[in-house]
């Protein structure tokens, strides 16, 4: 831990200078997989071949909800080149009643896979594809929620719209519910889900102003580089498969889960992973079409997923159509929250968006009294999946103009208004359980602010005149941010070679933000040795693997720096014992530090190479004959087969925690408007984080300003567009999707961080991933406002025609509510 | 018969090193032969599958097609000269930096160092329904798909519209026409040299065109006349993204102002209707007026007449009218303190 202690009063939290107290946490260095990547030597799935591979090609659905009443696969089979035609007959069945399948003879949105079709090479299983007859009988389908809520709203599924629990049943609301919805106001009719705390009446009365608005957020694809590519062949029983995953541990138990097999049957390979954002935790069911179409040919197979079969397959943040009532005190101070939203969770289960959206709402600004209603709806789009900051974005991009409006309207700085409702210190969030609320582990987020305020100079910003010249108009916002950064209880796992080497094993998969290799400098800290004598083997599940979290929820580098601090610790005090029962002495009296255990009065001791043969002639508990019994079984495995290759150590984190673990970022944008045309820019950017010990500076700017850009993609112009009449996606490109590119935003974005380490962790650290994205979407929408005003849109992305129809006509432009426009 | 959007359909791929042997062969197979410049807009439709030529007729390696030369005081353009090619050519920055700056304009620079000039002007709309494969009347279909009461259509036509309402996606072609461009063709029965504005066919006059070429034809150069070298250009295209995107609209123009008055003026915008558009109205309207903030704003506000905006995108309009107001009166610039 730092060496400068924190007060338990955190307004007395100072930014820490990074590293300070540590010799390798805190410190730049280069992770040992950039080299690949960037001269791209770097082997993804799609790059691997094999002697005999075959090739796959996906027939996807036409329809936005079908049955496959029959088909004729005659043609196709009988075109030379083609091996063989997978049906849904071929895959396993469903974990549940409304649950995904591999391929479906009832697809459930326009893209949904119903067959695939293997053959000697792509053109021939395209060719083939043409020769299959479909015979579809077209069913019921709905694209906006809304419109399967309404009287008699038709159901995306014969079951029902929403989802009660796990259960899809109908739910329609009135006519009199929907009476709002002509003048822009989201109807609120009756809500599976709901909680509230405190006195909200009392808080809506007492207010000084009460603000009641309506936000759609839009539905974004991933848009991962890599797509959900995978090749897969059998070799003497074993499924060995290549793809993406965000986790190279938790991703085999998915594969044997979906398979029917056990997961020692299983080989994966994903030593490097084209993006995730959440799409690609544990895997993706597709990726299985390679590894059934194998068994069935005895040959390799290679499915390559094309941009747009990702558009369809890549997964998705859900959309909301949100409305909020919020009652502000005179200073700003929330009085009062009622929270409702609609989610679009696709075709497949509900989505966790809609549950988090009120759990960091509550959290970020501390209402004393709030009520949260949702409404996870399915409808025939393709499946969402958790995306950076999943619910977090959303219930921010509701909030935060809304908090910006007020700040206007009750003439108090935005930067006050925010610093009077963030959250700080063990701060309560969500509902109440059993008669208490969940409480965070610490929050500095208010020094994030005021560090960051001053950083960004907003408050000359704010003074700085002309606000318009010529055509231009500047305008800045600030958005606080806040989501998930960390779990507890895994593994860690080392060998210290007979060569002297400390050899990690990392079960982590590298998706790019680094945390793959960054959270084992944790346990070398603990161990003492200098980085270059340490090496990380990643990416293949027979490389033998602790027991490791999936890299989603931003939990990787909290819960993998707690493993790696135990597995340290654990480490030396195997070293301790091995030097005391060689060369005598008590294990406590040893010292380890440089590749050496030592006895720091008489100078005996030895090198990490020799202390490793020691521990293989000891065997045992020392060389992995005997793997230590507290951790995992998986881990204990691992372990035991690596017996004899020297010193083996594995440990769990067992470390003390009682709080909910979340990051916090503060971020600060500034735009430039022109009022002729619509177009803006964003002229400056800041984020500002609290994420407790910073673990890699690098790497935390890449993320912390990376994932602020896909924040930004929501309010820039990413999104999806959906004619709801043949529910047929129509944005299915990345011309036509528009994530954000690198000249969307201002070259020199900003980033900082206090490094006032969390409190309930050894390291320190915390998850940074999906913390800064909500606020890097807001702050350019509150910048909007601020330049613009507080009528000109109510939803994102906010384009030229939102701008230009709502100055020339004085409202936001039709549809208000609609998704998918 | 199941639909795959993924993997170029085998075709023979001829690759002739002249521009008669390309024209014989075009000839030779008609109607079954695609035209390959720098594929930007033909690979999308090759890979989809929805165009399946039976033979691609390559031109990339008719060296006699690219190039700029000079040409009675202006320049002559191969059509296969490459985007990048023209922005970054000293004679075309220095006489005419209206087309340098619509053609950096376009796509990205990854895009510009294979698309060619030629490709640009000559590329189909990029109407989603159109692109996707739907039978729509562009497609030789009975219906309009984007024109519907919930057809999303943000980015489709204002003026031009029948039946169908996709909007040329073209940036340098309202250059061209500002500058008064000549498009030389090389036909069976000859060359034939149009002006730019007439190279482009509406829905009105042929629904499944998109411009004058017809199966064996070549669009072999473009010249650009003397008459605006060094004029006083204007150049401007409003896009959602700052790269990689068409347009949601743009506006070109050239001209002469002598005495503080416009002696002559040539104008086009692009992204309204599903040609380029030249304002041969607004060009008369303020010729011998003062290029200032007056004329500007009466420039955009008889541009805008007679549009028709459709559900999603009456935005063009006032987009339209500002565009063209900045074109001739000039923008007002934003002085910071």
């Amino acid at each position: 831990m730092s060496d400068q202690a924190q007060s338990g009063n955190p307004a007395d939290a100072k930014p820490i200078p990074f590293g300070q107290g540590y010799k390798l946490i805190g410190r730049d260095y280069s992770t040992p997989d950039l080299p690949a990547k960037v001269t791209g030597r770097a082997k993804y799935a799609e790059d691997f071949r094999a002697e005999g591979m075959l090739f796959a090609k996906l027939v996807l659905s036409p329809m936005p909800h079908a049955r496959l009443r029959g088909y004729d696969l005659s043609r196709a089979l009988a075109l030379p080149g083609v091996r063989a035609i997978l049906t849904p007959a071929d895959v396993p069945p469903a974990a549940g009643p409304h649950g995904e399948r591999v391929l479906t003879a009832e697809p459930m949105f326009q893209g949904d896979p119903v067959m695939a079709v293997c053959a000697v090479d792509e053109a021939t299983a395209a060719e083939a594809i043409e020769k299959i007859e479909l015979d579809f009988e077209a069913l019921p389908f709905v694209i906006d929620p809304l419109d399967s809520l309404r009287p008699n709203g038709p159901n995306p599924r014969a079951e029902g719209n929403v989802w009660f629990g796990r259960e899809l049943k109908p739910l329609k609301w009135t006519e009199a519910d929907f009476a709002s919805y002509a003048n822009g106001q989201l109807p609120m009719g009756h809500a599976p889900s709901a909680w509230s705390y405190g006195d909200l009446d009392a808080g809506f009365r007492n207010a000084a102003l009460v603000l009641d608005r309506s936000f759609v957020t839009p539905d974004v694809s991933h848009q991962c580089l890599e797509p959900r590519s995978a090749m897969a062949y059998w070799q003497n029983g074993k499924l060995v498969i290549h793809t993406g995953t965000q986790s190279t541990y938790q991703t085999v138990p998915a594969i044997a889960r979906w398979l029917g097999i056990p997961q020692d049957k299983i080989v994966l390979v994903s030593e490097y992973t084209g993006g995730g954002f959440g799409s690609k935790v544990t895997g993706t069911m597709i990726m299985l079409v390679p590894a059934l179409l194998a068994k069935k040919v005895h040959a390799p197979v290679m499915m390559r997923i094309s941009r747009e079969e990702e558009q369809y397959l890549g997964r998705a943040r859900p959309g909301f159509q949100g409305r909020m009532k919020i009652g502000f005190d005179r200073g700003g101070r929330i009085t009062a929250l009622d929270m409702f939203v609609i989610c679009d969770s696709g075709a497949y289960g509900s989505q966790f968006d809609v549950i988090a959206s009120g759990n960091i709402v509550s959290l970020l600004y501390q209402p004393p009294a709030m009520r949260w209603r949702g409404v996870s709806a399915m409808t025939n789009t393709p499946t969402r999946s958790a995306q950076s900051a999943p619910g977090g974005l959303q219930g921010i991009a509701i909030i935060e103009p809304i908090l910006a409006e007020a700040a206007r309207k009750l003439k108090v700085d935005q930067v006050a208004l925010r610093m009077a409702n963030s959250a700080e210190g063990p701060a309560e969030y969500g509902p109440v359980r059993e008669g208490q609320r969940a409480h965070a582990t610490s929050c500095f987020l208010k020094q994030a602010l005021a560090h960051g305020a001053e950083q960004f100079q907003w408050s000359q910003r704010v003074a700085q005149r002309p606000r318009r010249s010529g055509t231009k108009i500047r305008g800045v916002g600030v958005s606080l941010s806040a989501f998930s950064g960390g779990t507890i209880g895994y593994d860690g796992l080392l060998v210290i070679t007979p060569a002297g080497k400390v050899r990690f094993h990392s079960g982590i998969g590298n998706l790019g933000t680094e945390s793959v290799i960054d959270v084992h400098r944790a346990a070398a800290e603990v161990l003492d040795v200098p980085w270059d004598a340490c090496e990380v083997v990643w990416g293949d599940s027979s490389r033998l693997l602790p027991y490791t979290c999936a890299s989603d929820g931003s939990q990787t580098t909290h819960a993998m720096t707690r493993a790696a601090h135990a597995l340290g610790l654990e480490c030396r005090r195997r070293l301790q014992e091995v030097a005391a029962r060689t060369l005598g002495g008590a294990p406590e009296e040893y010292e380890v530090a440089n590749l050496r255990v030592f006895h720091p009065g008489s100078g005996a001791g030895m090198s990490f190479a020799e202390a490793a043969r020691h521990a293989i002639a000891l065997g045992g508990i020392y060389d992995g004959h005997q793997p230590n019994p507290g951790v995992h079984p998986a881990t204990q495995a691992a372990a035991a087969a690596l017996a004899g290759q020297g010193l083996v150590a594995c440990a769990r984190d067992r470390f003390p925690h009682d709080g909910g673990t979340y990051s916090y970022v503060a971020a600060f944008a500034e735009v430039e408007v022109d009022v002729e045309t619509g177009k803006y820019f964003i002229t400056d950017f800041l984020a500002y984080g609290d994420v407790g010990t910073v673990l890699h500076p690098k790497s935390l700017g890449g993320q912390l300003l990376g994932r602020s850009t896909l924040g930004m993609g929501h309010a820039l112009g990413q999104k999806w567009v959906y004619d709801p009449h043949y529910g047929a996606a129509l944005a299915r490109r990345f011309y036509q999707t528009k994530p954000p590119t690198i000249l969307d935003v201002p070259v020199d974005m900003q980033w900082n961080a206090l490094n006032i380490p969390d409190p309930q962790t050894p390291v320190g650290a915390r998850g940074v991933g999906e913390p800064p994205v909500g606020g890097g979407c807001a702050a350019i929408l509150n910048a909007l406002s601020d330049a613009l005003g507080d009528e000109i849109f109510r939803r994102a992305p906010v384009n030229a025609d939102t701008i230009l129809t709502s100055l020339e006509a004085g409202r936001p432009m039709q549809l208000p509510l609609a998704t998918g426009i | 018969m199941a639909v795959v959007r993924d993997i170029m359909a085998p075709f023979d791929l001829l690759q002739p090193s002249t521009a008669a042997e390309a024209q014989r062969l075009l000839a030779r197979y008609g109607a079954d032969a695609w035209v390959l410049a720098g594929g930007m807009d033909s690979f999308d439709w090759l890979k989809d599958r929805i165009k399946k030529p039976a033979v691609v007729v390559d031109l990339s390696g008719v060296t006699e097609l690219r190039g700029i030369r000079p040409w009675n005081g202006g320049l002559e353009i191969g059509a296969m000269t490459t985007l990048a090619e023209v922005a970054n050519h000293p004679g075309v920055q220095k006489n005419f930096s209206l087309l340098a700056d619509a053609v950096r304009h376009v796509a990205s620079p990854q895009i510009r160092n294979q698309a060619t000039l030629g490709g640009n002007v000559s590329q189909d709309v990029r109407c989603w329904y159109y692109r996707a494969g739907w039978p729509c009347y562009r497609a030789a279909g009975e219906t309009c798909f984007a024109d519907t009461p919930v057809g999303r259509n943000r980015e489709h036509a204002i003026f031009g519209a029948d039946r169908c309402v996709a909007v040329h996606p073209s940036d340098s072609a309202p250059a061209l026409i500002a500058l008064g461009a000549q498009f030389v063709l090389r036909t069976a029965s000859g060359e034939r040299v149009i002006e730019a504005e007439d190279y482009f066919v509406g829905p009105n006059r042929e629904i499944t065109r998109i411009n004058l070429l017809q199966p064996g034809d070549l669009l072999a150069s473009i010249r650009i006349p003397s008459d605006f070298a060094g004029a006083r250009f204007y150049f401007e295209k409003v896009r959602d993204r700052n790269v990689w995107d068409f347009p949601l609209l743009n506006v070109a123009s050239a001209m002469r102002v002598s005495g503080g008055v416009i002696q002559s003026v040539r104008l086009a915008v692009n992204a309204a209707a599903p040609t380029p558009l030249r304002l041969r109205r607004v060009e008369a309207a303020v010729a011998g007026k003062p290029p200032d903030a007056s004329t500007g704003a009466m420039a955009g506000e008889l541009a805008v007449q007679g549009a028709v905006p459709l559900q999603f995108n009456a935005f063009k309009i006032p987009l339209m009218r500002n565009l063209v107001k900045r074109a001739i009166g000039g923008v007002e610039k934003a002085v910071w303190a």
